[in-house]
């Protein structure tokens, strides 16, 4: 069954929440907060730190779940799935990259961009292409063989592109992408994602705080103070699309 | 996640710690093999002493006693069908129980009281004559010389205490002749002058005659093939049964047959020894034997003693073996909790590319396992080892007290496996709690861990 009315949403969520205990205070990390992100569209999420951004993201992919209200995707409400779906949604649904990339470092470039299709249980004959592919999408495929460690930051990232790319995802999840990368470098990076959005047609949520950087690459910003959604509004890219 | 890839992962975690993880697995090793080693001692002693008995025909034997024999005041037996009138155990009896189903043989205990010349010079001892049967045993394996050459022959075997009695070194004496005098009886007629036409197997009596043989020593025993039984002696010198027969020496259960006033010359045992084909049909031959008006009497009940104590002192091994299992079981257990700590993030990363709970689980299952089965193989190895080391040792120590080498240490192919699948399962135990505390882990907190 198809949650979305409209058919053409990836993500809605409605008033949610996501409140923590530190003792006796109660810390609101998110604060009823509601939005859709269409299908296909680059939506950058700004704020400051602090301000519950990374938290939504999370929330949005499914490694936590809202206090309050109900995130919906395609098929399901994250907000009632078992942690056994959770992790099914992660591993079919989205791709996460993060600021610290998160690559094993005892692994290969091609064997930890094998792993989501390990975890997705994918035939072994069907993996070194998929792997070959991905690794062709971020322009690596000479560095196969290679550790992350024997990479720059740059390099590194966009195996961790690939990594997120290879089950295909529809939805792509980067939390401060260039986070740890110079100017030039984060340019290059969000022009690839660019790039496989259109080459692709996923979707992309990108955490980050970088304004200038949002502005030129997203199609909407949605800014975040306190938990509480700010401000939405759409980039000349957005009006263009 | 597949089982392959599973494995594939774990193997290459546990790679990634090497040192640690072959420490741990080491200690594993040392843990099987502390108890493989004691156990195949308990194994090793338990046949050592099963294979020595068995050998010893001692429990697939059934001693055979007239009822109303003169052994003395004594616990009365438990008897089957105690209606039956006392027999006397003569040649009739010795047939009709050679005639039972599963016997192997019967003979009779020929065992008397003699005085042995050798060179000029008198010894008290007694004889005891040992059937063919006796020759595999196992109680004349190692024995310096050599076993009678045939069951007539004039040939005699030492008890080792009784060659030292003879000579200072036991071994000269084989080769050597001694002199056996003995007591023969011989029958009187009761009717003797009398003209009486009373057949002479009535006859009321018999005199001692002394007489001499020469016999040859062919052998040195250091065991004790014919121990006492029925209140006579333990045997120093042994002769082959059918030589021994013949030479009618008087017996002790000549004095109770000469005072019921039964016939001398008719030939009458103090006791039958019956041998039944296994062990395991001893009890039923017994019974039936009981049932025929006979005295019976086995060691089977001794040996199902042997085996209760067997089976404690195993465990009892098996315990003292485990402790060091159990300190290697830690081992693991801190071995994989030092893991999450360490591969927290790595956990995060992967539960955030989609690994369920269980798949996390699971992989560190698959580690301790990997480090039960390697710890386990290679402390079977290491057992076997162990063990043959001991054994070796005991045999080196055996060699310099001139006694013959035993096999103190057995691991059987059942010992290996148990070693190695308990090895896995204890490791598997140990690998619960890092397992379910590395599931549970906050994908969250995982990723923000530094």
């Amino acid at each position: 069954m198809n949650l979305m009315a409209d058919g053409q949403t990836a993500v809605r969520l409605d008033h949610v929440s996501r409140h923590y205990r530190m003792g006796q205070t109660s810390i609101r990390a998110v604060d009823d907060v509601s939005f859709s992100v269409p299908d296909g569209e680059f939506l950058a999420l700004l704020g400051s730190s602090g301000s519950g951004k990374s938290t939504l993201l999370n929330l949005i992919a499914g490694l936590d779940r809202p206090t309050a209200g109900s995130i919906l995707t395609e098929r399901s409400n994250l907000a009632e799935l078992s942690s056994t779906d959770l992790a099914c949604y992660r591993r079919n649904t989205i791709g996460m990259i993060f600021q610290s990339f998160n690559l094993l470092p005892r692994m290969t470039l091609e064997e930890n961009i094998e792993l989501p299709l390990r975890l997705a249980e994918v035939d072994r004959s069907d993996r070194s292409r998929r792997v070959r592919e991905a690794l062709e999408h971020v322009r690596l495929t000479h560095r196969s063989g290679h550790r992350p460690s024997e990479l720059s930051g740059g390099e590194q990232q966009r195996v961790a592109i690939a990594r997120a790319l290879v089950n295909r995802p529809k939805i792509l999840l980067a939390d401060e992408p260039t986070g740890n990368l110079d100017s030039t470098t984060g340019e290059t990076i969000l022009l690839l994602l660019r790039e496989l959005k259109t080459q692709i047609g996923m979707t992309i949520l990108m955490v980050t705080h970088e304004r200038p950087l949002a502005e030129r690459f997203a199609d909407r910003l949605i800014t975040m103070s306190d938990g509480k959604l700010q401000s939405i509004s759409t980039t000349s890219r957005g009006t263009t699309a | 996640m597949k089982t392959r890839d599973l494995t594939d992962l774990a193997l290459r975690n546990l790679r990634e710690a090497i040192l640690r993880n072959a420490l741990t697995t080491l200690g594993v090793a040392v843990g099987v093999a502390s108890l493989v080693a004691m156990l195949s001692l308990g194994v090793g002693l338990q046949q050592l002493a099963s294979k020595r008995l068995t050998q010893s025909g001692l429990f697939d034997t059934i001693f055979v006693t007239p009822k109303n024999s003169f052994q003395g005041p004594r616990r009365p037996q438990r008897e089957v069908n105690v209606d039956k009138p006392a027999r006397p155990l003569d040649e009739e009896a010795r047939h009709e129980l050679e005639q039972l189903p599963n016997v192997i043989e019967v003979y009779p205990q020929v065992r008397f009281f003699t005085e042995v010349r050798f060179q000029n010079k008198p010894y008290a001892t007694v004889v005891a004559g040992l059937p063919e049967s006796s020759r595999n045993s196992g109680a004349f394996d190692g024995m310096q010389g050599r076993f009678f050459s045939s069951q007539t022959a004039e040939e005699a075997i030492l008890q080792i205490d009784f060659a030292k009695d003879l000579s200072e070194k036991p071994d000269s004496l084989v080769g050597q002749d001694l002199t056996l005098r003995y007591a023969e009886r011989e029958a009187i007629p009761s009717s003797a002058g009398s003209g009486s036409a009373e057949p002479a197997e009535s006859s009321g009596g018999f005199s001692i005659v002394p007489k001499e043989m020469k016999l040859k020593i062919v052998g040195v025993v250091e065991t004790e093939p014919a121990p006492g039984y029925g209140g006579v002696g333990n045997a120093r010198l042994l002769m082959a049964l059918e030589t021994a027969s013949k030479l009618r020496a008087a017996q002790v259960n000549d004095l109770r047959d000469i005072v019921r006033g039964e016939n001398a010359n008719k030939t009458t045992y103090g006791s039958l020894t019956v041998r039944a084909k296994t062990p395991s049909q001893v009890e039923a031959l017994e019974t039936s034997i009981k049932s025929r008006g006979f005295n019976a009497f086995s060691l089977l009940d001794a040996s199902k003693s042997l085996r209760t104590f067997f089976s404690v002192f195993d465990s009892l091994l098996g315990i003292f073996g485990s402790l060091a299992l159990a300190v290697a079981t830690l081992g693991i257990v801190n071995t994989l909790v030092m893991a999450i700590l360490e591969r927290r993030r790595e956990i995060g990363v992967l539960k955030a590319l989609g690994a369920a709970d269980s798949d996390v689980q699971q992989l560190f299952f698959v580690e301790a396992g990997v480090m039960g089965f390697l710890g386990g193989a290679f402390g079977v190895g290491l057992g076997w080892i162990l063990g043959r080391a001991i054994t070796i040792g005991t045999n080196l120590y055996l060699k310099r007290q001139n006694l013959n080498p035993i096999e103190l240490s057995y691991v059987p192919w059942w010992l290996m496996l148990a070693g190695l699948i308990f090895a896995v399962v204890v490791s598997l135990v140990a690998g619960l709690y890092p397992a379910s505390r590395a599931a549970k882990l906050n994908p969250v907190d995982a990723l923000r861990y530094e």
